[in-house]
């Protein structure tokens, strides 16, 4: 059952997202951003962490998940150091794969051509 | 008669000369694309769950990893873009097309050099993300804390 | 002599003497991929970048276009060249490689005729024997220049056009050939408020429209006059609605009008809405067009290439686009 809810849950995330693109004529960068800080906004109000803990990957692998754990991380830290705890813990959880994305687009982008 | 030598109202009259959007079938490729980078993203996760030290919930990192991982060399091998015309949102949404923003940004101007080619254009497409992800999360949490201090 | 507002009528027969064309892959697998002297199965061209690709691909064009009538650059007065990227990059390098005295050119992808209307002119006012035009555009250059990186995930629209990977060059001088370049119309800039780079066939018909219009009324003729009416990367959106615009104009070109940017792909290839770029309208008109004039196949083509005058800033900027078209009448001396 997990994985029919991850595949529904995270397609349905990605609908959203299409008719962002066609239906409002965004451009990929702004559905994008969007995507984020609405993950963000969500896990302000200790939402996303429910649609996690209901669809698994199907919430952790679309890109608002960024914007949860952004969050996530910011209040972790500024529960034990207040206000300055923000700006320590905003990278804690996603720094993951925000480091992961870096060293693979650098290793990739040493090793291959680009193909048009 | 509606004219169409019309500059004024040009912009909206050519509309019935645009190619239709198929609302449903992108709908549908971005839903299936999109549910099944999560449903890989799932197994992955379970996989890292059953076979090795990680908890159902610690895996979540080292599966975004691995994810990233794939996509970027979906994007060496010149696949992520023929992926992304089909999927739309699909493949955009997923924090693989995260990774494929940076690959690709990379890629493209490794020809420029290492450090201002490839290091410097990195960020090019997803610096837009993390500024306005790390903004939005400070000020969420900026709101939050503050409310809660003056609650508790 | 000028006639009328804006167009160049040439006096003394002022000829085609040569033409070289290469492309790319996709190209190649076109409809046309037979008329093209030269194509690459690799989008690099066996380059080590994008830009270098392009670089190859204009000089081959222009190799081409000379050997063909033993000619060496020492014996061109004049180089007209143009291309998409930034400083038109690409017609500076091939300049510095040939040393004929140049003046680059820019108008986007309406290079390809106004570079052969100023050729023709510098001839037909006998300021040169001989002078070389050559444009060139490459899909991955144009794509990393103006829109995304080549391997990026974001989609396109249907309205897109594709940037053809290619480069045509010209010869044109006094010496007989059988292909007169006999009038050409210099395009105004027209901006109908399209600020969609996506969209560059609906911000360039009326540009075409106002073209073709004038030299209608500036050479007296009308559209039956004509055996074509050549646009040049209007694509499956901007065709449609230049026939309409000038059909409301009392003007019917509907059975004579083809556009390049559909001719160069088939509609199986991936090209979204067609073909588009600088060397669109080249490749087919020095290839598959000066082929039919050649033959006699054709008697009198009109050749509008058009131009989205656009940089990536501008649009970020949401500033429209504006537009230009050029023309140029070519005519079969009635076959070799």
């Amino acid at each position: 059952m997990d994985f029919v809810w991850a595949f529904v849950i995270g397609g349905l995330i990605c609908v959203i997202g299409q008719m962002l693109l066609d239906l409002f004529k965004l451009t990929p960068a702004h559905v994008v951003v969007s995507f984020v800080v609405a993950g963000a906004f969500l896990d302000a109000f200790g939402l996303y962490d429910k649609l996690i803990a209901f669809a698994g990957a199907g919430a952790t692998v679309p890109i608002t998940s960024f914007g949860h754990s952004l969050l996530h991380g910011a209040m972790q830290e500024a529960n034990e150091h207040g206000y300055i705890g923000l700006a320590m813990g905003v990278f804690k959880l996603t720094s993951a794969g925000i480091t992961s994305a870096l060293l693979f687009g650098f290793l990739v982008a040493l090793i291959f051509k680009p193909k048009g | 008669m509606k004219t169409l030598n019309d500059p004024k109202n040009y912009k909206k009259n050519i509309k019935a000369f645009h190619p239709k959007t198929n609302y449903f079938m992108n709908c549908l490729k971005a839903f299936l694309v999109g549910g099944f980078i999560c449903l890989v993203g799932e197994a992955i996760q379970k996989a890292y769950a059953a076979f090795t030290d990680y908890t159902e919930k610690s895996a979540g990192n080292p599966t975004v990893a691995t994810l990233i991982l794939i996509s970027s060399l979906l994007t060496g091998f010149g696949v992520y873009d023929k992926i992304g015309q089909f999927a739309g949102a699909g493949s955009l949404i997923p924090v693989t097309g995260f990774a494929n923003s940076i690959t690709s940004a990379a890629l493209e101007h490794k020809s420029e050099g290492i450090v201002l080619g490839i290091a410097t254009n990195m960020f090019k497409l997803a610096g837009s993300v993390i500024v306005f992800g790390v903004v939005s999360a400070t000020v969420f949490g900026l709101i939050r804390l503050t409310v809660n201090n003056l609650l508790g | 002599m000028k006639i009328g507002k804006q167009t160049w009528r040439f006096q003394e027969p002022v000829y085609l003497i040569s033409t070289g064309t290469t492309a790319g892959p996709l190209e190649k697998r076109g409809p046309l991929g037979e008329t093209i002297d030269k194509t690459f199965d690799d989008l690099h061209c066996g380059e080590k970048n994008w830009e270098a690709a392009e670089r190859r691909l204009m000089r081959e064009a222009v190799d081409i276009c000379l050997k063909n009538v033993n000619l060496s650059p020492e014996e061109v007065d004049y180089f007209l060249a143009g291309d998409l990227l930034n400083q038109t990059v690409t017609s500076n390098f091939i300049a510095r490689e040939t040393r004929i005295p140049y003046l680059g050119l820019f108008g986007a992808c309406s290079t390809s005729m106004m570079g052969l209307a100023l050729a023709s002119l510098l001839v037909d006012g006998g300021y040169a024997n001989h002078v070389l035009t050559a444009v060139s555009s490459h899909n991955a250059t144009a794509e990393r220049q103006f829109r995304y990186p080549t391997e990026y995930g974001g989609p396109r629209p249907q309205t897109a056009t594709f940037t053809a990977t290619g480069a045509g060059a010209a010869l044109v001088g006094k010496a007989r050939s059988p292909i007169v370049i006999r009038e050409a119309t210099i395009g105004r800039v027209i901006d109908w408020g399209i600020g969609d780079a996506y969209d560059m066939g609906s911000a360039m018909a009326p540009a075409a429209a106002d073209t073709i219009e004038r030299h209608l009324h500036d050479t007296g003729r009308n559209p039956e006059d004509y055996d074509m009416i050549l646009t040049g990367d209007l694509s499956s959106v901007g065709s449609p609605i230049l026939r309409q615009l000038l059909w409301e104009r009392d003007l019917d070109i509907s059975e004579i009008h083809q556009d390049s940017g559909l001719m160069l792909y088939s509609p199986n290839q991936p090209v979204f809405a067609g073909g588009s770029g600088t060397a669109c309208s080249a490749i087919v008109t020095y290839g598959y067009i000066v082929r039919l004039l050649r033959t006699g196949k054709i008697g009198r083509v009109l050749i509008v290439a058009t131009g989205a005058l656009l940089n990536p800033t501008i649009i970020q900027q949401k500033e429209s686009i504006p537009c230009v078209a050029h023309g140029i009448v070519l005519e079969s001396t009635g076959g070799e």
